[in-house]
C-alpha cells in the first residue's frame, strides 16, 4: 500500500474481539500468579522454617563416666511418624570432669560422614575421606577445615541435654 | 479384508498418523551415517525405555516413607517372586544407562556432530546428561540404606559450603533441617515424577531435532562446515547417496540394542540386585558411606583436593563444566568435523577420561581413608617379631593398640594413609623417630598427649628394627643425636 487512507493517527477502536483477547491475557496472567505463588511458597517452605532446634535429654549425667568419650543417642526433637530410625540422632558425649562436658556430633565437619572414637589413641577417625580430630574436637589432620561441630549442652535435674534437631553443616555448626 | 487391516484403516481415517510416522521412519540419511559408531544415541534411548518399564514395576511395591523404604526393598529381594531380578534389571539399567549416555557424547563429539547446524540438539543432549546423572543420584537415595543415609549427608554437606544461603539450602534439600522423611520424601518426587518428566519432555525434543536437522554424515578429514554452505551440502549428499533410515540404516542400531538388553538381563541375572546395604540407622556408625560406582571419582576428589581450594572449588568448578558444555557449540561451532583434525578435541577427551578413570581407581581403594578395624583384625608379621627384645615387642603391641595401623601399613596390610611401616627405620633416626610421634605432622596427628614416656620408649624401638635385613638404619650425620 502506498499511502496510508486516514491521514490523522486515530487510536485504534477498541474492538469485542481485541478486548476478549486482552481480558484473557490479563485473567490468565493473573490467574498464574496466585496459582504459582502458594506453589512455589509451599515447595520452598523448609528453606523458610529456620529455627529448629529444641532442648532434648541424652541421659542421667551418672551414665557417662569421667575422663571417657561415649557415644549417646537423641531423638529428633521434630520427628514425623514416618521418620523411622532416621530420627535417631547420634553422638559423641565428652565428660571431661565433673559437670564439664563436651558434646560432639557425630558428623566429619568435612562431608558430614560418621566419625568414630577411637579411646585407645584418643582419637576421632573419619572412615570417608580420612578426617582426624583430637579428643577435645579440634582438627588433627586430614581435610576437614574445623574441628568437630559442637552441640550446646547444658545439665538440669540430674540428666544431661543438648540442643538438637538439626543436621550440623559449615553454615550451621549447631 | 482381515480385521486387524479393518482396524488399522479404521484408525488411520480418524488419527492419520500412519503417514507423519512412515515418514519420520523412512527418512533418507546419509549412507556413511548407517554406522557401529552410530548404534550408541538409540541403545540409550532403549536403556531409558527400560528404566521406565522396570521402575514402574518397583513403584508398586517400593513404600516411599523413611520407616518403610529399607523394609520394602528387602521385601522385594527375598519375598515377592522375581522382585530380586526386577530390582536388578533397574539397578544395572541404571549402570547401563550411564554408560551408554558417556559413550553417545564422546562419540557425537568426537565425530563434530555437535557442530552447525545441531547445537541446540546437543545442548539438550547436555540437560539430558545431567538429567541422567540425576536420575543416578537420586536413585542412589531410593535405595534407603546407610551409604544413602551418609550420601544425603554429603550432598547437604557441600549445599552448607555455599555461601550465605546455605543453611536455607541445606534445609531445602533436605526437607527440614535434619535427613528424615521429608528428605527421602522430595527425593521420590524427583526421582518418579520431575526428572522423568523433563527427560521425556528433553529426549522428545532431542529427537525431534534430530529428525528435522538430519543424522550427522560421516566426517571427512578436509570437509569443514561452514553456515552458509552446510545445509545445501548436506542436503545434496543425502540426495545423492542416502538411504531410508527404516529398515537400512536402523539395522545396526535394532542390532546393538538388542545385545545390549542380554547384556543387561545377564548383567542382572548374574549379579543381581544391587544392596540395600545396612540400614539407614544414623546410630549404627560402623559404616564406610561410599557412593556408587559412577559417583567415585567425585568422592575421590574431595579427598585429594587442597583443603583451602576445596570450597571454591566444589561450588565453582561443576558450574563452569556445565557452562562450558553447554556453550561449546556456540564457539566451536563450525569448521572441522573429524577427530582426525582436531587434535585438542581428541586430546581433551583422553585427559577428562585419563583424569576421571585414575580418581575412579583410586576412589575404589580410598587409601587417603584409616581402614578403621586394621589394628585389632590385622595381626603384626611374625617376622617383625623375631629375636626381637622384650622392649622391642612391648613397641609392636604399642603400633596395634594405638591404631597406628589403620594409617601405617605393615607387611603390605593395613592403612594407606601413611607411609608404610616396613623401613621406617631407614627413613626416620632414633630421634626424628621420637620427635614424629610426639608432635605429629605432615598429616599425622601428635601422639605426645596420648602415649606415655614408657610407650613412646618401647614404641620408637620396635620401629628402628623395621629395616630390610642388609639395609643400615638411618643414623644421625652429625652424631650429636646418638645414644
Amino acid at each position: 500500500m502506498a499511502e496510508h487512507p486516514h491521514s490523522i493517527q486515530a487510536p485504534p477502536p477498541v474492538s469485542r474481539r481485541g478486548f476478549l483477547f486482552t481480558l484473557g491475557l490479563a485473567l490468565n496472567a493473573a490467574a498464574a500468579a496466585l496459582f504459582a505463588v502458594p506453589v512455589v511458597g509451599f515447595l520452598f517452605s523448609p528453606a523458610r522454617r529456620l529455627a529448629q532446634q529444641a532442648w532434648v535429654p541424652l541421659g542421667p549425667v551418672a551414665s557417662f563416666p569421667e575422663g571417657q568419650t561415649r557415644l549417646a543417642t537423641y531423638r529428633n526433637p521434630f520427628v514425623q511418624p514416618w521418620d523411622g530410625e532416621t530420627a535417631n540422632v547420634p553422638c559423641w558425649v565428652r565428660r571431661i570432669a565433673g559437670a564439664q562436658f563436651q558434646v560432639f556430633a557425630i558428623n566429619c565437619a568435612h562431608l558430614g560422614c560418621p566419625v568414630r572414637w577411637f579411646p585407645e589413641s584418643s582419637l576421632f577417625m573419619c572412615p570417608c575421606h580420612g578426617g582426624v580430630y583430637y579428643a577435645d574436637g579440634s582438627h588433627a589432620s586430614g581435610p576437614p577445615p574445623r574441628g568437630l561441630f559442637e552441640y550446646a549442652s547444658k545439665i538440669e535435674s540430674g540428666q544431661l541435654w543438648v540442643r538438637g534437631g538439626e543436621l550440623p553443616t559449615l553454615s550451621e555448626p549447631v | 479384508m482381515k480385521l486387524p487391516a479393518i482396524i488399522a484403516g479404521w484408525l488411520e481415517q480418524r488419527a492419520g498418523l500412519g503417514a507423519p510416522i512412515r515418514e519420520a521412519a523412512t527418512h533418507q540419511v546419509p549412507r556413511s551415517s548407517a554406522s557401529w559408531w552410530y548404534v550408541f544415541g538409540s541403545a540409550t534411548l532403549v536403556a531409558f525405555v527400560l528404566q521406565v518399564v522396570t521402575g514402574i514395576c518397583l513403584a508398586t511395591v517400593y513404600a516411599p516413607s523413611a520407616n518403610d523404604a529399607w523394609t520394602s526393598l528387602e521385601r522385594l529381594n527375598h519375598e515377592i517372586p522375581l522382585g530380586w531380578f526386577l530390582r536388578a534389571l533397574h539397578g544395572w539399567g541404571s549402570n547401563f544407562m550411564v554408560a551408554l549416555v558417556v559413550m553417545h557424547m564422546v562419540q557425537v563429539f568426537l565425530f563434530g556432530a555437535h557442530k552447525y547446524p545441531r547445537e541446540l540438539t546437543w545442548m539438550v543432549g547436555v540437560v539430558l546428561l545431567l538429567m541422567t546423572l540425576g536420575m543416578a543420584f537420586t536413585g542412589q537415595i531410593m535405595r534407603f540404606d546407610q551409604d544413602a543415609y551418609w550420601g544425603l549427608g554429603i550432598g547437604a554437606s557441600i549445599a552448607g559450603r555455599v555461601p550465605f544461603i546455605g543453611r536455607p539450602l541445606v534445609h531445602l534439600i533436605l526437607g527440614g533441617p535434619i535427613i528424615a522423611g521429608a528428605t527421602l520424601s522430595r527425593f521420590f518426587t524427583l526421582h518418579v515424577f520431575v526428572i522423568p518428566a523433563v527427560l521425556m519432555a528433553l529426549v522428545g525434543l532431542h529427537l525431534l531435532l534430530v529428525l528435522k536437522l538430519g543424522i550427522n554424515e560421516w566426517p571427512m578429514p578436509g570437509r569443514r562446515v561452514s553456515r552458509d554452505t552446510y545445509r545445501r551440502q548436506y542436503e545434496a549428499l543425502v540426495h545423492a547417496d542416502g538411504i531410508p533410515f527404516f529398515p537400512d540404516a536402523a539395522k545396526k542400531d535394532m542390532v546393538f540394542a538388542g545385545l545390549i538388553i542380554l547384556a543387561l538381563v545377564a548383567c542382572a541375572a548374574i549379579f543381581g540386585p544391587i544392596g540395600p546395604s545396612g540400614q539407614p540407622d544414623p546410630t549404627i556408625i560402623d559404616t564406610e558411606p561410599t557412593p556408587d560406582f559412577f559417583f567415585l571419582w567425585i568422592y575421590a576428589a574431595l579427598a585429594l583436593l587442597p583443603p583451602y581450594l576445596e570450597t571454591i572449588l566444589l561450588l565453582t568448578v561443576p558450574v563452569i563444566a556445565i557452562l562450558f558444555l553447554l556453550a561449546l557449540p556456540l564457539f566451536a561451532g563450525t569448521g572441522e568435523k573429524s577427530w582426525r583434525r582436531r587434535p585438542i578435541a581428541v586430546l581433551t577427551v583422553v585427559m577428562i577420561f585419563l583424569t576421571i578413570g585414575s580418581l575412579t581407581y583410586l576412589g575404589t581403594f580410598a587409601p587417603w581413608s584409616p581402614v578403621m578395624d586394621a589394628w585389632s583384625a590385622l595381626p603384626t608379621p611374625e617376622a617383625y617379631l623375631k629375636d626381637r627384645s622384650p622392649l622391642e615387642l612391648q613397641g609392636a603391641l604399642v603400633v596395634q593398640a594405638k591404631q597406628c595401623r589403620n594409617c601405617h601399613s605393615l607387611g603390605g596390610e593395613g592403612g594407606r594413609r601413611g607411609p608404610a611401616l616396613d623401613d621406617v627405620a631407614t627413613r626416620l633416626t632414633h630421634d626424628q623417630l621420637i620427635r614424629q610421634v610426639l608432635q605429629g605432622g605432615g598429616e599425622m596427628p601428635a601422639y605426645g598427649k596420648n602415649l606415655s614416656p614408657a610407650e613412646v620408649t618401647a614404641l620408637v624401638a620396635f620401629l628402628e628394627t623395621l629395616h630390610p635385613l642388609h639395609v643400615q638404619p638411618a643414623r644421625d650425620a652429625s652424631g650429636l643425636g646418638e645414644r
